[in-house]
């Protein structure tokens, strides 16, 4: 059943047995074995995986909307930041009367501002299921009414590439505002707990990060199950050929607009889980350079195939972690190397290489 | 006029003996007026007065006529006027390094500078001062410097009495400077308001109508207004209707102005929009490339700017204007250097173009980084680039933004003039037009397509330059205006410089027109909103190409 499941498809299977060994192994290591000892995770590591995770869910997403729509979306770290803020939001209130102003009603930074009342928003955000329900709903209908819009127009290429990275250089602005009621520049942090878990205990860590795995490989299976449906054909044809698709008779905008959407609420989803692990979340995460990144994380791995978004995001972060460890400098010259190297001379990414050495074609 | 010099020197001349000869008689109590002391003895007056007579003294030391009088009179005011204690000399001074620079008071000669408890410095009373203000503003309504007389009526007119208002209109008598007589009609209107002759009070009213002064708005809206009873203390129908149509008047006159501001700041926005924005719609519209790196290239005119002027800091008009021509041949050639190494392999694939020169643009940004700091740099602007063209009290405009404006009609022209008439346009726009059509009757596609890409990056050059006159040159420069830049390509329409050049005014006008009533951000938000759906209804901009030039 299992294998007939992966038949032909010996990279989705051990990717999906990787991620579940990591989603296990790490979280035994760091219980079994003392500080000190080689196979030892500390909790550091924990989180920095954990992060890495939801980096891939975030890749995953784009991969949906850019390896198999066509559409190169330089705003996906816009849903990202909403789901994350969404998570933030009720993080931020259950601090409750242990923030530095031990204001039992508003979060610190609204005393701050001397701001009387909890604006109309952030109602409901004590309850986790809500705020759960608008992690996913919240990037969603956005995606929803802009994906309507521009696809209904036609908008398409280069156009929309750039309206998307205007989209989120818009978001940022909006959010740097302390106005808008989301913190401005700080954004929101010092979070205490998460559902009555200690967020600096490591246990919570490592449930985090079994979160993230978990969330991972549901998404990746759910993902390929959508593309190797009819929809992830029809997807996959109007990538290819649009107009033709359309003579064929079938509602481009809608297939797009669903794909593009289905990824939004992944994107949520990622930046959720992201939040709680790295404790913060603030408008530079909608800057369009990290959207930008994103795109390089799914063209390293390779764009189309799925667990090359996933191999990519993990592959790029942990290079830039090491890298801006050891010479911070190297950094940005790396990731632009990165980026001219891959469009130009490895335009399917390292699975594209790989399945080409393999004797399958990419794409 | 030099006859008329002439002879005053010869009458100096003539009577200066005679008065030395009787200094001695006059120097006590003499009515001024009666007889004129000369300059020294004067200037000596001054120090050697109690402070009880040293008010008259100075009244009769302002009316002589002297090269050193007005000098002699501001340093007073400012408490800058000394006795040296050693011998008496009466100097002016100035504090330089914790002590004082020194002039000589009757002939302005440089002295040595000394400390400044060697000096004994001349005391004045309130009283003396506002007389002394006078005195000053009177000798300097005599100053052929129309700035210098302009500055003097107003200090005059601010509460004339009698003998101040006569001075006055002898002044608007023989005054031909506009401004001036202006500032003038100003001060008599205001004046006569208060008379109780009825017609002089309505005449007033009229010259009131076309004043424009912050005073003559106060005035008028202190006489128009209610009192606690909700009547008007203006009893007389015909003043009251008179001052609120001129009130009227002025108002809308100041909305006029304000408008203009609100025109000129956006226009002046939007000029910097449409540099950072003409290049890349070069790029973008010939080629189908999207260059992100297109601000980095803009960042590289900048910094040479900034290496020029500090090549040439004392010529930093010379290396402005130089760093124009040399910021061009910059960016135009690393702009060939990335089409020749990197967008030739990528031709018929945009999206890819877009990521690899944004590959481009953040090693150019850590290559600067690494070479000038990432800290921000200043670049000085030359004398005839700061300041503001004061128009009137309500409308001034900053040169430096005036001159960007030229620059960007200026540059616009030019580019228009390269792709209509030389040769080299030619072959831009048929490669623009059909790619292959054009290759078929041998056009050197490649080489239109590198030269078509220098001449976008070195347009992004020639915009760095005038970036650096408003803001700081650091190496997020370009990231700051690359958003915006494709916007406005965007908006107009590609390939389409006239849309580039339309779309970047609308948009600087919009985003100033909205800022006061939303703020600088919310302003930037709010178009930013407007162009994401104004792109859904007309995905082809403003003005979209037509033709065979838009299938491909």
């Amino acid at each position: 059943m299992r294998l007939k499941f992966f038949a032909n498809d010996s990279e989705s299977a051990a990717i999906v047995a990787v991620l579940a060994a990591v989603t296990l192994i790490i979280p035994l290591c760091n219980l079994i074995f003392p500080p000190g000892s080689p196979l030892y995770f500390s909790a550091y590591s924990v989180s920095l995986i954990g992060k890495y995770l939801t980096f891939a869910l975030l890749a995953l997403s784009l991969d949906l909307v850019w390896g198999y729509c066509g559409i190169l979306a330089l705003g996906q770290g816009a849903f990202f930041t909403l789901g994350g803020y969404a998570m933030g939001m009720y993080l931020m209130r259950q601090i409750g009367t242990r923030g530095v102003y031990g204001d039992p009603l508003l979060p610190d930074f609204m005393v701050f501002l001397d701001w009387q009342v909890l604006p109309w928003y952030w109602l409901g955000f004590d309850y986790f299921p809500f705020a759960l329900l608008m992690m996913l709903a919240v990037p969603a209908l956005l995606a929803f009414v802009f994906g309507w819009l521009a696809f209904r127009s036609r908008v398409t290429g280069v156009y929309l590439s750039i309206i998307t990275q205007a989209l989120t250089y818009a978001l940022m602005l909006a959010f740097f505002r302390n106005e808008m009621g989301f913190g401005g520049n700080n954004g929101l942090t010092d979070f205490k707990e998460l559902l009555g878990f200690n967020l600096q205990a490591d246990s919570t860590r490592i449930m985090l990060l079994m979160s993230s795995g978990t969330a991972l490989i549901a998404a990746f299976l759910a993902c390929r199950r959508l593309m190797q449906s009819k929809l992830g054909r029809v997807v996959t044809a109007l990538r290819d050929q649009e107009s033709r698709v359309r003579f064929l008779g079938y509602r481009v905008e809608m297939f797009k607009l669903w794909v593009f959407v289905f990824a939004a609420m992944l994107a949520g989803i990622a930046g959720a889980l992201y939040v709680p692990q790295v404790g913060i979340i603030n408008p530079g995460e909608f800057s369009p350079l990290n959207s930008l990144e994103i795109v390089v994380w799914v063209a390293v791995g390779g764009r189309g195939t799925l667990y090359g978004a996933i191999i990519g995001a993990i592959l790029v972060n942990y290079g830039k972690t090491v890298l801006t460890g050891l010479l911070p400098e190297i950094w940005l010259f790396t990731l632009g190397a990165v980026f001219i190297v891959v469009t130009v001379m490895l335009p399917d990414g390292l699975m594209g290489l790989w399945l080409r050495k393999t004797g399958r074609a990419g794409l | 006029m030099k006859l008329h010099r002439l002879l005053a020197n010869i009458v100096k001349l003539l009577i200066f003996p005679a008065l030395a000869l009787s200094a001695a008689a006059q120097a006590q109590a003499v009515e001024p007026g009666v007889t004129v002391p000369s300059f020294s003895e004067a200037l000596t007056a001054l120090k050697d007065s109690p402070l009880s007579q040293r008010g008259r003294a100075i009244e009769r030391f302002a009316q002589i006529r002297h090269p050193q009088t007005l000098t002699v009179l501001q340093a007073l005011l400012k408490g800058n006027l000394f006795v040296l204690k050693n011998d008496g000399r009466l100097v002016i001074g100035e504090t330089e390094n914790g002590g004082y620079r020194l002039w000589q008071a009757d002939t302005g000669d440089s002295l040595a500078a000394v400390e400044s408890s060697r000096l004994d410095r001349i005391n004045l009373t309130n009283r003396m001062r506002s007389q002394l203000r006078m005195s000053i503003a009177l000798l300097q309504l005599k100053a052929t410097d129309p700035e210098i007389r302009l500055n003097a009526v107003r200090d005059l007119g601010k509460n004339p009495d009698d003998e101040t208002l006569s001075l006055l209109k002898d002044q608007s008598l023989r005054e031909n400077d506009a401004a001036i007589q202006q500032a003038l009609q100003l001060t008599f209107a205001l004046q006569d308001l208060d008379s109780s002759d009825r017609a002089l009070r309505l005449a007033a009213l009229e010259a009131l109508n076309r004043q424009t002064s912050p005073e003559a708005l106060n005035r008028l809206r202190a006489l128009t207004r209610k009192d606690a009873n909700g009547g008007y203390p203006e009893q007389d129908a015909q003043v009251l209707k008179l001052a609120k149509s001129a009130l009227v008047k002025i108002e809308a006159r100041l909305q006029f102005y304000a408008a203009a501001e609100t025109v000129f700041f956006g226009l002046s926005l939007g000029a910097v929009l449409v540099l950072a924005a003409i290049g890349l719609s070069i790029t973008f519209g010939v080629m189908g490339v999207i260059n992100m790196a297109h601000g980095e290239l803009m960042m590289l005119g900048a910094y040479t700017t900034y290496v020029m002027q500090q090549i040439l800091p004392n010529y930093l008009g010379l290396a402005l204007l130089l760093s124009i021509p040399l910021a061009f041949i910059i960016s135009g050639l690393t702009g060939i250097v990335i089409e020749r190494g990197i967008i030739r392999f990528l031709y018929g694939r945009p999206l890819e173009t877009l990521l690899a020169t944004f590959g481009v643009s953040l090693f150019l940004q850590q290559t600067v980084r690494s070479i000038f700091s990432p800290l921000n740099r200043s670049v000085t602007a030359p004398d005839w680039m700061s300041g503001s063209w004061q128009v009137n009290e309500y409308l001034s405009l900053t040169w430096n933004r005036l001159y960007i404006f030229i620059f960007c009609l200026l540059v616009f022209t030019l580019l228009l003039q390269i792709l209509r008439r030389t040769r080299l346009g030619l072959e831009v726009r048929a490669v623009a037009q059909n790619r292959n059509m054009a290759k078929a009757m041998g056009i050197p596609v490649a080489r239109v397509d590198a030269m078509t890409f220098g001449l976008g990056s070195g347009v992004a050059g020639v915009a760095g330059v005038a970036l650096s006159q408003i803001t700081n040159v650091g190496p997020n420069l370009g990231q700051a205006y690359i958003v915006d830049s494709f916007m406005v390509v965007v908006f107009g329409g590609v390939g389409n410089l006239w849309g580039t050049l339309v779309a970047g005014f609308i948009l600087g006008i919009a985003n100033k027109v909205l800022e006061p009533f939303a703020g600088a951000v919310l302003a930037k938000i709010l178009v930013l909103v407007f162009i994401i759906l104004f792109i859904q209804k007309r995905p082809r901009g403003l003005f979209p190409q037509k033709g065979r030039a838009a299938e491909a």
